[in-house]
């Protein structure tokens, strides 16, 4: 059966597991029948040119996982920022696991999607923001009709979340194939504060599909910082939509660190709905093998004083594919908006493949935009000059690759994950480094 | 240290060493003067190890051993630090952290240990204020944005830092001002031990006013065609290169 067919039968038997009367029931009707209109997307949608989906569409996935939850602590360890201390939300194939998790409702929620859409004193919130950001696109859609789990966090007025949050997705041997649409809900209140980390990870080699959106909510001067690390093993892929609203005098800083996995799309949508607003979208992209990943961004100023900053570098050799597709929109009324763009991508070898496409719309007069899209390949005579320094051409390479990145991670403000970062791609790079960045 | 026997190198096919023998013993200074595209620099990246030159004929001795195979970064490991004319801008990498990762990969290279932090730091401090660079200097990116003073300063920098056996400094006067030459050709004496030996490599005479060479070459067209003491040098900045021009046509007529 095409995995189309079977999702639009599967959700007839989740709608025996979830409650009818329920107002969200309508908003998942509503999405099954546009993702049942217009199926997965094709490469002749311009924003899915370079990004075919049909290699992962062909395994027959299980929608609905086992109840097995057979890991423990120890298997999950090494994915973890665990030298610090943090509010961790587990899920196994996709399903909550109470026992790896550290959850909270003390001064801040940092709990269940499943319980924020069941339970009644959730109602209110739900109502203002769930789904509310989300464009009617047929993977959003498609996640939207199966919404039930996933992470909930809503950090009140002027709470500054003292830990970071772990939003933490581990797939297991219990299924054959696995498809998991994990639904996050992020609410920063007014003059909040928080760090999110949120992380897909394999524990075997079968195929796993996740489609999962966030929506988050970036309350006046709030400031929400949020990294995802996509490290996953050749297998699995990712479709991960997430969109962001800011309220004014807001800043929003979202990292996104590329580093394996066999599909991975981002599509990441900032909407500014107030000034003074700051938007920070980076990225480091490395791979190798027939890795693939395509960043779609856009930045929406639809108010004047605002800033967006994007930064995207990648680096790809073998038969790997690197996708940059950054849209920039600024309204008439966006006056003085600064956004700028940058995306700079380095082939290693012959056989890997870029493509890079800066879409800039600007309707207001007096705004500072720029963008710039570079494609080139190391430069030899840095490599030559760091030689006759005695480093040799393997570390010579690496320690270029890495200035290269270097200009992303400095604005990583968790040590933890800044050192664990560089060490992944120093693994990457099959060097020891003996120089902190 | 350094015996160049008959070396041939080209770039692209084209032929711009045609024969040179030189020998340098340790601490002695030699200068290599010559005008514009005589092959100056192409010797002194020859030496270094550039993979963009093709050695055809000759060898290069390091302490009689035969270097002409090796890779830039053994040839560092033996002690062979070329000072560049251009040094290359690498954004992201301080000149703390380029330095030490230099250093330790010279040391791992000779089977020593990394050097221990404090005394990575203590020499680092000694080094840079012998070439009075500011403390601030040392964390910005390599070469990014660094006036051409600065660059041929923190060349110098690393030489000190590296304490090579053979230093090549390829037209180090070049876009220095007087108070910057001053302070590289200091700090290129103090470096100077019996030891060691240094190679200069100028068109002009002003760096040898304040680097001393005991011996004076001078390369037209591929090929040493003069040597001297330090004399020479004085006589080609009054004379210029076109008598010696005049001279090997003569002689080759």
């Amino acid at each position: 059966m095409e995995l189309k067919d079977k999702l639009m039968s599967s959700y007839l038997a989740f709608e025996e597991q979830v409650d009818l009367e329920n107002d969200i029931h309508e908003v998942r009707n509503k999405a099954i029948k546009f993702f049942e209109h217009t199926g997965f997307p094709t490469k002749k949608e311009e924003a899915w040119k370079y990004t075919s989906l049909n290699s992962i569409l062909k395994e027959d996935y299980s929608i609905f996982p086992k109840k097995e939850d057979a890991i423990d602590y120890k298997d999950i360890k090494k994915y973890l920022i665990h030298d610090i201390d943090t509010y961790t939300i587990v899920f196994v194939d996709g399903i909550y696991s109470s026992h790896l998790s550290r959850t909270t409702h003390d001064k801040l929620d940092a709990c269940l999607m499943s319980s924020a859409l069941d339970k009644e004193k959730y109602k209110p919130v739900i109502e203002k923001y769930f789904n509310k950001i989300v464009p009617e696109d047929s993977m959003s859609s498609l996640n939207t009709a199966f919404a039930k789990e996933g992470a909930y966090i809503r950090i009140p007025k002027n709470v500054v979340a003292e830990k970071p949050i772990q939003i933490m997705n581990f797939f297991t041997s219990n299924e054959a194939a696995l498809m998991v649409q994990p639904r996050n809900l992020i609410i920063a209140e007014e003059g909040s504060h928080v760090q999110i980390i949120e992380r897909h990870q394999s524990l075997t080699d079968n195929p796993v599909l996740t489609n999962s959106v966030t929506e988050v909510y970036v309350g006046k001067n709030a400031e929400v910082d949020y990294y995802k690390i996509q490290n996953d093993r050749i297998t699995s892929s990712l479709i991960d939509n997430t969109f962001i609203k800011q309220e004014r005098d807001s800043k929003c800083s979202m990292h996104t660190f590329s580093l394996g996995g066999k599909i991975t799309r981002n599509n990441l949508k900032f909407y500014q709905h107030g000034e003074n607003c700051d938007s920070v979208l980076k990225g480091v992209t490395i791979l190798e093998d027939k890795q693939h990943v395509d960043h779609n961004t856009l930045v929406h100023h639809t108010q004047p004083n605002c800033e967006s900053h994007q930064d995207y570098k990648g680096i790809f050799s073998e038969k790997s594919v690197g996708v940059f597709n950054g849209n920039v929109l600024v309204d008439r009324v966006a006056q003085k908006t600064n956004a700028f763009q940058s995306n700079n991508n380095i082939l290693i070898d012959d056989t890997a493949t870029c493509n890079s496409k800066p879409q800039l719309e600007i309707f207001a007069d007096d705004v500072k935009c720029s963008h710039g899209c570079t494609i080139g390949q190391l430069d030899n005579e840095a490599l030559y000059y760091l030689r006759t320094r005695g480093i040799p051409k393997k570390e010579a390479r690496a320690l270029l690759m890495f200035a290269f990145a270097n200009k992303v991670l400095s604005s990583v403000k968790i040590p933890e994950i800044k050192k664990r970062i560089t060490k992944q791609i120093a693994l990457k790079l099959g060097v020891e480094l003996g120089f902190n960045l | 240290m350094l015996k160049i026997k008959n070396l041939h190198a080209s770039v692209e096919g084209e032929k711009i060493l045609k024969g040179i023998n030189l020998e340098i013993n340790p601490g002695e200074v030699h200068a290599i003067m010559g005008p514009n595209g005589s092959g100056k620099s192409t010797l002194a990246s020859v030496i270094a190890g550039n993979e963009d030159f093709e050695v055809t004929k000759g060898d290069i001795l390091f302490e009689k051993a035969n270097i002409s195979e090796l890779s830039p970064e053994e040839r560092a490991h033996k002690g062979i630090f070329l000072s560049f004319q251009y040094p290359v801008e690498i954004p992201g990498v301080s000149v703390t952290n380029f330095i030490k990762t230099s250093i330790n990969q010279v040391r791992k290279a000779q089977g020593q240990k990394d050097m221990p932090a404090n005394e990575m730091l203590k020499k680092i401090r000694e080094k840079s204020a012998l070439l009075e660079m500011d403390r601030k200097f040392l964390s910005r990116s390599l070469n990014e944005g660094f006036s051409g003073g600065e660059k041929k300063r923190n060349e110098i920098f690393q030489m000190a830092m590296l304490e090579p056996k053979l230093a090549i400094l390829d037209e180090t006067d070049s876009g220095l001002d007087i108070d910057a030459l001053r302070i590289v050709a200091d700090g290129v004496n103090r470096l100077k031990t019996k030891e060691n030996a240094t190679l200069v490599i100028t068109h002009y005479q002003r760096l040898l006013d304040y680097v001393i060479p005991d011996v004076v070459h001078v390369l037209m067209d591929g090929k040493i065609v003069k040597t001297g003491g330090k004399e020479l040098a004085k006589e080609l900045e009054e004379k210029g290169y076109d008598w010696l021009k005049e001279e090997r046509a003569e002689m080759t007529s």
